[in-house]
């Protein structure tokens, strides 16, 4: 059978069951986003501490978390896990993976916004007679998130993209899906890539959203 | 709970050998890929600054799919779907290892397309005309005055593009290639021991890429004295 | 009548431009210019901003290419040659061969960061004239001492102040020997206290001889300099003449116009 006579006969078969991998890799994508987002400021502001003790785990942490593949770390706390009584299940595993390492990344967003904006914008608000806090709320913040959206955004297609790679812990998202049904039909080609396409149909788009972001904020400048 | 230091001073003579064996192939794709991601990235970074137009969006085609898809994806696709497209063909040379080295090749070369675009573009036009100006033809303005200030400009995002490929080779394993994920998969699970072999295969990446990400903050440091 | 007189008169003209137009979209920036220079010449181009000055010498070296009209070297055509009665671009190789011979010096100086200040003034020596390394280091040497930097020889450029960064653009020119020399303004982006050490450096090379077509704000030089000065505006040459007339009692309205705007300044 040609590839076309496959895709015919099957194509609509194929393309609802990967349809059906998506709310996990999006739970996935999402979950680890907001880890990431959450503890990666906790990571940034230890960094940015003028105290030695705090300053050197987060270090030692994003070093790591960066000098290792995603791979590993899920494989550590998926199968690792346990051997510590603690068995997650794949999504957890994926989330807590995903996220983590993400928190390594997204630490050094928040440190490059944050150090990105001049110390001179504050002492210019508060000289015009602003409090620290509306200087924070009109001056600081809005400078600063048009800074981080740009790489912000990046890192969300980055994210949404590793998700590919928890099909490795379990986890029946779109890959895992399209590896089930080449196993069932005996047929790759039409199943990879319309798996590929499909991621296609999000990332482009939302790369489209980060080059539009960040040329807006270099033309506020 | 567990005693890692124990069972690492237990088991560390039987494993470690075995991972860096192992290690040799994760190593031997990086190289390769890398070799691959740099000719395919300058071919595609001048068919995107083509004066012909189809060429140009052909490369800027290529480059928005390669890195719209996530790698495994990529991996899948260049190794399971050249062979099932052209069955005819004689596919007994493309082993895991070849599939490896290409996908990530391809993807790597719409990566560095772009960061060796940059780096021309990030060049004054002053450049050129000066070394124009000076009687130099295009050709030798490009290699004696843009492409030596280029390179440094492009060297440390091409070493952090070399510290996320050797991290990548670990998908390799998805596809079957025997590198050391693979290596630590059957260790870890024939000898009950998951949390500890895999801490230590992410000790030995981490071995591998730190000394790698040091030398590019060494160079962006020297950069940013630079100018 | 001083030296420099209408070219014609001199024997043929080293540098001749015939009825030249540019046209940047529906701008047009040049709208005919005709100008012969002679040997040896100093000629000062002055003019408004916006009045074609700096396109009109970015033309003679073909770093911009003409709408219309022709530039002669020498009697040389450049940056196209006649085949039967048509005019066809250079290629590359033909083009570079022309511009060895016209030195074009900057406003932003434009050197080369990666390399030394003699890597500057040698690069193209070598890989233009394929001269060995130590003859265009010899040369090199002189020039940058000729232009008082020759215990600089080795500082990259970013270590050198902007007049210092002039002057090794002007050795760099100076070490292809070129038979013409373009100026673009080469003291608009200096720092004041540092305007004299480069123009000192030019009034050296005029009193030597050399054939120099010099776009400048600095009117007082202009005037001391040259053997005639070009006042453009709106893309055409307005008046020409010695110093003392175009500076001194200029016969154009628009000409006066201008010099007492600058003077006022």
């Amino acid at each position: 059978m040609s590839f076309f006579e496959i895709l015919e006969k099957n194509g609509w078969y194929f393309f609802t069951t990967l349809l059906s991998g998506w709310p996990a890799t999006l739970m996935v994508a999402a979950g680890a986003l907001v880890f990431a987002l959450v503890f990666g400021l906790i990571i940034a502001l230890m960094r940015i501490s003028t105290w030695k003790l705090v300053r050197w785990p987060s270090t030692a942490y994003v070093e790591f978390f960066r000098g290792t593949p995603a791979l590993v770390q899920l494989f550590v706390i998926y199968f690792g896990f346990p051997d510590w009584g603690y068995q997650p299940t794949p999504i957890q595993a994926a989330v807590i993976g995903l996220g983590m390492n993400g928190a390594a990344y997204i630490s050094e967003i928040y440190r490059a916004g944050i150090e990105s904006i001049h110390r001179g914008q504050t002492e210019a608000a508060l000289s015009l007679g602003m409090t620290p806090a509306s200087a924070m709320q009109h001056i600081i913040l809005p400078q600063a998130i048009r800074t981080m959206l740009p790489p912000m955004t990046n890192f969300a297609i980055v994210l949404l993209k590793d998700t590919a790679i928890v099909f490795a812990v379990g986890v029946l998202e779109v890959m895992a899906l399209a590896r089930q049904l080449v196993t069932e039909t005996l047929t790759s080609a039409p199943i990879y890539l319309m798996a590929g396409a499909m991621y296609l149909c999000v990332t482009i788009p939302m790369a489209r959203i980060a080059a539009r972001l960040e040329r807006q904020r270099q033309a506020w400048h | 709970m567990l005693d890692l230091p124990e069972i690492y001073t237990e088991n560390i003579h039987r494993w470690l050998p075995e991972l860096l064996y192992y290690s040799l192939t994760t190593l031997k794709i990086a190289f390769f890929s890398f070799l691959l991601a740099v000719v395919f990235g300058v071919l595609i970074a001048l068919c995107r600054i083509s004066h012909k137009r189809v060429i140009r969006t052909l490369a800027v085609c290529s480059i928005e799919v390669a890195r719209g898809l996530p790698i495994v994806v990529v991996l899948y696709i260049v190794y399971f779907v050249p062979p099932q497209l052209f069955p005819g063909l004689d596919w007994s040379w493309f082993d895991d290892f070849t599939g490896a080295v290409l996908g990530l090749g391809i993807h790597g070369g719409a990566i560095l397309a772009e960061v060796f675009r940059s780096g021309i573009e990030a060049l004054h036009k002053g450049q050129r005309e000066a070394a124009l100006s000076l009687g130099m033809t295009p050709a030798k303005a490009m290699t004696h005055i843009i492409l030596p200030q280029a390179t440094r400009i492009v060297l440390p995002p091409v070493g952090n593009y070399a510290i996320g490929l050797l991290k990548d080779t670990s998908l390799c394993t998805l596809i079957g290639v025997n590198e050391i994920m693979n290596g630590a998969k059957s260790i870890a699970f024939s000898d009950y021991q998951p949390m500890a072999v895999f801490v230590l295969v992410a000790a030995i990446y981490f071995v591998m890429s730190y000394p790698l990400s040091l030398l590019v903050r060494a160079m962006e440091r020297r950069m940013r004295v630079a100018h | 009548m001083s030296k420099a007189g209408s070219g014609a008169a001199a024997g043929q003209p080293l540098l001749k431009i015939q009825d030249l137009h540019k046209r940047f979209g529906l701008l047009e920036v040049l709208q005919g210019v005709d100008l012969d220079v002679a040997r040896g010449e100093k000629v000062s181009i002055i003019g408004p901003s916006g009045s074609g000055k700096t396109t009109l010498l970015r033309c003679i070296n073909y770093l911009e290419k003409p709408s219309a009209g022709h530039i002669y070297i020498d009697g040389t055509l450049i940056g196209e040659k006649k085949v039967g009665d048509r005019y066809v671009h250079l290629t590359d190789r033909e083009l570079a061969r022309e511009r060895q011979e016209i030195g074009f010096v900057f406003q932003r100086f434009n050197l080369f960061p990666h390399l030394t200040a003699l890597g500057n003034v040698t690069v193209a020596p070598i890989r233009v004239l394929g001269l060995s390394r130590e003859v265009a280091e010899l040369r090199g040497r002189e020039m940058l001492q000729k232009v008082g930097l020759g215990h600089k020889a080795d500082e990259y450029p970013e270590r050198l102040s902007g007049g210092q960064q002039q002057r090794v653009a002007i050795a760099r020119v100076l070490a292809m020997q070129p038979k013409l020399m373009l100026f673009d303004e080469a003291t608009s982006a200096l720092d004041p206290e540092l305007i004299g050490e480069v123009l000192r450096v030019m009034r050296q090379l005029a009193d030597e001889g050399a054939t120099m077509v010099i776009v400048t704000h600095e009117i007082q030089f202009a005037g001391d300099v040259s053997d005639r000065v070009i006042f453009m505006d709106q893309g055409r040459i307005v008046e020409q003449g010695p110093p003392r007339d175009v500076l001194g009692r200029p016969s154009e309205a628009r000409t006066r116009e201008f010099l007492k705007h600058i003077q006022d300044r």
